[in-house]
């Protein structure tokens, strides 16, 4: 196991399976409020459900009007167990706020692959990677 | 209600961890962005619904941006009713949560006006410039869901341009330029903007402007960039104060200012003509309304404005005076956040810079940018 420390942005504590991007995520017009499917053209998330995983990227882009869709995500029961940042910028920070989503940053993300098994400890700030996939 | 609450001054406590800030302190007033249906789409407007029914209340005086259509004569302008429909719920749901349905980007100019050095926190990126750089208010640059946190907790967090050390000029911008019209400040600010990106530029050598000239210069600088503050040499409340040795220097003349307006023209002939990026106050709606008398208009034009200035300019006759010529006031709303991409018009004449920028990719629009006789000579 190891243990990874970073900052709490948005408190909660979940376990569950990563989904990594290593390109930074625009909510509005990159994930489907409704379905929680990624839907930006071209990204490397294309195609997939972003529901129940613990979603690592590096950092936020784009419209302010993410912050809503995190929100929207929360609602339609479609949102992520955790989000996992390098550094989360006000988009995303206002998002998993508003939205009740467990979110810590400052984590070195590259150290985490898709598949791992996580738990996120928001409130203490920790990300542990309890069974790596490699 | 205890949620919602919690939440809200959650989102302030990370915001000021994010950048640093000592405490919170009270802010009296609040400009939220984030009004049109075209801007926040469904997400927002359920988000809205469900904090009002939860009993969110706004605890100081908060006021809202331009809404996607103006609330009473939207069927007239030939508005979507699907469209109508989810704007009107946005707006209830402020007005439930106490909040001033104002929708203007001119806050300052309908009734909520700071004073010099009060605490703020604004959305709006031309209203924040405004008020930081003309009034000398404080405020820094705040989304829309955070100036509506503000607005629920009374507080925001202390960082940035609410401290002293913060507004500071980081360069010197020397104006060689000849500023007549309106038009020639939204040029100046597009440029500057580019130029400067969010830094805080000190102007020397504009030897006069109004505040509607000011309006029109922060807002494409806004647009443009991310300025939200800027000093002019014995004009703005807080050039004195401020030390300009040693500053990176630009300088800026004639030529670079009628390049900008060539550069933003994408278009040629346009569908319509929209003025009032940022809103019109009743001084440039007067002389609209002047420089209309007895004329009749090829093409629509829109004034847009206002609630407030629009009931002053019925009161006067103005409003009158352009319907006559064929245009028309329209309040609550403007070019940038309405739905005009779908309502058949593909190019769009305006003499804001802030709107030259942002019609392009937001309404899809091609622009012509010139300055207001050029545009009104041109329809008539």
């Amino acid at each position: 196991m190891e243990l990874l420390k970073g900052r709490t942005i948005s408190p909660g504590k979940v376990e569950g399976e990563s989904l990594v991007s290593k390109e930074p995520i625009g909510f509005y017009g990159g994930v489907d409020p409704k379905t929680g499917l990624f839907i930006e053209r071209g990204h490397e998330l294309e195609g997939k459900s972003i529901k129940d995983k613990i979603l690592v990227f590096p950092c936020g882009k784009g419209s302010t009007v993410g912050s809503y869709v995190l929100y929207g995500l929360a609602k339609n029961n479609q949102a992520p167990l955790a989000i996992v940042n390098r550094e989360t910028e006000t988009i995303v920070a206002t998002g998993a706020i508003l939205a009740g989503i467990p979110c810590v940053d400052r984590i070195p993300v590259e150290r985490i692959s898709t598949g791992d098994h996580l738990v996120v400890d928001a409130t203490a700030g920790t990300v542990s990677i309890v069974k790596s996939t490699s | 209600m205890g949620e919602v609450m919690e939440r809200m001054f959650r989102l302030l406590v990370s915001l000021g961890e994010i950048y640093d800030a000592d405490r919170m302190i009270p802010v009296s007033s609040a400009q939220i962005a984030g009004v049109s249906y075209k801007s926040i789409g469904d997400p927002g407007v359920e988000f809205l619904e469900d904090y009002a029914d939860k009993g969110a209340v706004a605890k100081i005086v908060t006021f809202l941006n331009p809404a996607g259509m103006d609330i009473e004569d939207w069927q007239d302008l030939k508005i979507p009713a699907s469209f109508a429909e989810k704007q009107l719920r946005i707006m209830n749901a402020y007005k439930k949560m106490g909040i001033v349905v104002s929708a203007t980007c001119t806050p300052y100019l309908a009734g909520n006006l700071p004073r010099f050095g009060e605490h703020i926190a604004w959305s709006e990126s031309s209203a924040i410039s405004f008020s930081n750089s003309v009034i000398g208010a404080r405020t820094n640059r705040e989304g829309g869901p955070s100036a509506l946190a503000a607005s629920l907790c009374g507080v925001t967090p202390n960082y940035g341009l609410h401290l002293d050390q913060n507004r500071h000029p980081d360069v010197l911008l020397d104006i060689h330029a000849t500023l007549e019209d309106n038009a020639d400040f939204g040029a100046l600010g597009y440029m500057v903007g580019k130029q400067v990106k969010n830094r805080i530029p000190y102007f020397r050598g504009i030897k006069d402007a109004d505040t509607d000239q000011l309006k029109a210069l922060g807002a494409a600088m806004a647009a443009s960039g991310a300025v939200a503050l800027y000093h002019v040499e014995n004009m703005t409340p807080e050039a004195h104060l401020m030390k300009i040795e040693g500053l990176e220097k630009l300088s800026v003349d004639d030529k670079d200012v009628n390049e900008v307006f060539s550069k933003l023209s994408t278009g040629k002939e346009p569908d319509i003509v929209i003025l009032g990026c940022p809103h019109s106050s009743l001084k440039e709606v007067m002389n609209i309304s002047r420089k209309l008398e007895g004329k009749k208009l090829r093409k629509p034009l829109w004034v847009c404005t206002s609630r407030m200035v629009k009931e002053a300019a019925n009161r006067m006759g103005l409003t009158q005076t352009i319907e006559a010529a064929g245009g028309r006031i329209v309040a609550d709303t403007c070019m940038v956040v309405s739905p005009i991409e779908n309502m058949g018009y593909a190019t769009t004449a305006v003499n804001s810079g802030k709107a030259a920028n942002y019609l392009p990719s937001f309404c899809k629009q091609n622009v012509v940018f010139s300055r207001l006789d050029t545009l009104l000579e041109n329809l008539t």
